[in-house]
């Protein structure tokens, strides 16, 4: 449903993105990997439009992004960034509350839908118990799980998370993560941790040095080999006995 | 907020809104009950035929403090509603209605009429008109400042702004200091520092209208000011297009400060504090903070208006020291309270 054609970006002199083309399948869940400063987040920026690349195209449905109204494209894809700072403060469910935003014309008032989807947001993101506090005093995870409740309010068909596990504690990283898998839409999302990408997604995109490095499912891409050449780690790829899913392992020379 | 508080939040500040107005009107050098000032407002409306005030009363009721009450009020609600919204198209705590160079601007028209004569063929609203083109013009340059590619970028927009600011004040003061004219200096001061007592029924009409555009554009926008506080990029993500929404805001919110300004003065400290004194009420959310902040700024500059009258009658302060010097230990105050950040977020 999304199409990425030979995008390139780049700031001054400085080249971010380097001719990336690749394409995203409907309800598939396609983490991007790759080393800091390799471009992650600034693909993901062009994808939703943050960001305009300097050549190249986005395409959702074969139409240009260019073409959609700001409105029409916040349904279509809703984002939750690594980090989002809020200006004042709001209550949790205020805050969700934004996620219907790009439903509403100018005299809508907040429905018994939006309210009912708010809700529903609240309780996958497994925020409800807080939707009365106040956002500035939640902590880190909390704050992320209240934001990605946000998107899931916007009930978009694509779900882009910039690194979603950041700041989460271990179990609520698997719980994000169980979440977002079983969502009916599709996911695409910067991970840094190669064992939850491995587990959870369909699809692997592996970036080194602004270019698109190879791409495949997580047993084709996640091999000593590439983990060696992408990331300069030792590593052993086994399999989880629990999950039958791949299991990496690291360590350095020493 | 649940609904039923609102609601009632939102009566029983406009009961008191009512209540200070007609306590406003009652002060003065001239005694005056509550039941003559409604009496006299309900006949001058055509619902009562009779009246026990008289002729005297009367005029100096609807002539006199009607009008500078309700222009006090109008201009309250108008600069806090434009503070709402400034915070929140600069995403920044410290904003207020003239960061973009309004008040400046204004100075240096005002200052132009009443020093050098200019638009002296405009009678009356010389003072008005030069204000209110200083305002406007001060604001199209620091909005062309900010603008680079097509796009508005905010923190040029506050830099920008407060150097077109400085360039206008030291225009002003140039002309101050070349002025041989010692009343017109005087009057110059005055102008900047506020008042209200050039109000009349004839000149309220365009504040009041406009103030009632600009109130009705922000509250249906309130979803759009609120994702502007969640930073450009989010904002963007739940569909706002920015660029359009944000020239929207420049524009209105410049035309109801630039029009305030030309017939007040520049009345500091009110679009800042009841922004904020809103959100510490109530939070943050623009649904209800734009009606909130209307009705205390309202309240709130009624009030400050009947002190400048009363405190060293029979002259009068300058509006704008008593909002300086009622607001800022309250500012202060909330300063040093731990339950509202101003917008820190930690």
């Amino acid at each position: 449903m999304l199409q990425v054609k030979d995008i390139s970006f780049s700031i001054m002199d400085k080249q971010i993105l380097q001719n990336l083309t690749f394409s995203i399948d409907q309800g598939k869940f396609v983490g991007i990997i790759g080393p800091n400063g390799s471009g992650k987040s600034t693909m993901l920026k062009i994808i939703y439009r943050h960001l305009k690349q300097t050549s190249g195209v986005v395409t959702l449905y074969e139409k240009d992004i260019v073409y959609f109204a700001q409105k029409k494209l916040a349904q279509e894809i809703s984002v939750v960034s690594q980090d989002t700072p809020v200006l004042f403060d709001f209550t949790v469910k205020d805050l969700v509350m934004m996620g219907r935003t790009p439903y509403k014309k100018w005299l809508d008032n907040d429905n018994h839908e939006d309210f009912a989807i708010v809700e529903e947001s609240m309780r996958l993101a497994n925020v409800l118990h807080l939707e009365n506090r106040s956002f500035g005093q939640l902590s880190g995870g909390e704050k992320k799980r209240v934001m990605l409740a946000r998107a899931l309010a916007q009930q978009a068909k694509i779900l882009v998370l910039d690194e979603p596990t950041n700041h989460l504690d271990i179990e609520h990283q698997y719980q994000l993560m169980d979440l977002v898998k079983d969502l009916p839409i599709t996911i695409v999302a910067a991970l840094h941790d190669l064992n939850l990408a491995a587990a959870y997604c369909d699809e692997l995109l592996v970036m080194k040095d602004a270019a698109l490095y190879m791409k495949g499912t997580p047993e084709q891409v996640l091999t000593e080999e590439t983990l060696k050449q992408v990331f300069h780690m030792q590593a052993g790829v086994t399999k989880n006995p629990f999950t039958k899913k791949l299991h990496l392992f690291f360590y350095t020379r020493s | 907020m649940p609904k039923f508080r609102f609601t009632f939040l939102i009566l029983a500040l406009i009961a008191g809104l009512l209540a200070s107005m007609t306590f406003a009107v009652m002060v003065g050098s001239v005694g005056i009950t509550p039941r003559i000032i409604w009496e006299v407002l309900f006949s001058k409306l055509g619902l009562l035929t009779e009246t026990n005030a008289s002729r005297a009363q009367s005029i100096i009721i609807w002539e006199i403090r009607f009008p500078r009450v309700v222009l006090a009020a109008i201009v309250g609600a108008a600069l806090s509603i434009s503070g709402a919204a400034i915070q929140a198209l600069v995403r920044n705590s410290i904003a207020d209605p003239y960061i973009l160079g309004v008040s400046s601007g204004a100075s240096v028209g005002a200052t132009s009429v009443i020093l050098l004569d200019a638009f002296s063929a405009l009678g009356i609203y010389a003072l008005s008109f030069a204000a209110f083109l200083g305002a406007i013009v001060a604001v199209i340059i620091v909005f062309l400042l900010a603008r680079v590619n097509g796009r508005i970028s905010v923190i040029r927009l506050l830099l920008a702004g407060i150097a077109i600011s400085m360039v206008l004040s030291a225009i002003t003061n140039l002309m101050l200091m070349m002025s041989k004219q010692q009343g017109g200096i005087q009057a110059v001061m005055y102008w900047m520092l506020g008042s209200l007592a050039g109000a009349k029924w004839s000149t309220i009409g365009i504040p009041f209208f406009t103030f009632l555009l600009v109130f009705i554009l922000l509250s249906l926008n309130y979803r759009q000011l609120n994702a502007l506080l969640l930073g450009e990029e989010t904002a963007a993500t739940l569909g706002i297009n920015l660029d359009r929404f944000r020239i929207f805001i420049i524009i209105f919110v410049s035309l109801l400060t630039g029009v305030v300004v030309s017939v007040s003065g520049s009345i500091g400290f009110v679009g800042l504090i009841i922004p904020h004194l809103v959100r510490m009420l109530i939070g943050s959310n623009y649904k209800v903070v734009i009606p909130i902040s209307a009705l205390i700024g309202a309240i709130f500059l009624v009030w400050a208006d009947m002190v400048a009258r009363v405190v060293i009658a029979p002259a009068e302060m300058p509006i704008g020291i008593i909002t300086a010097v009622c607001g800022s230990p309250f500012f202060i105050w909330m300063l040093r309270r731990q339950r509202y950040s101003f917008g820190d977020g930690e």
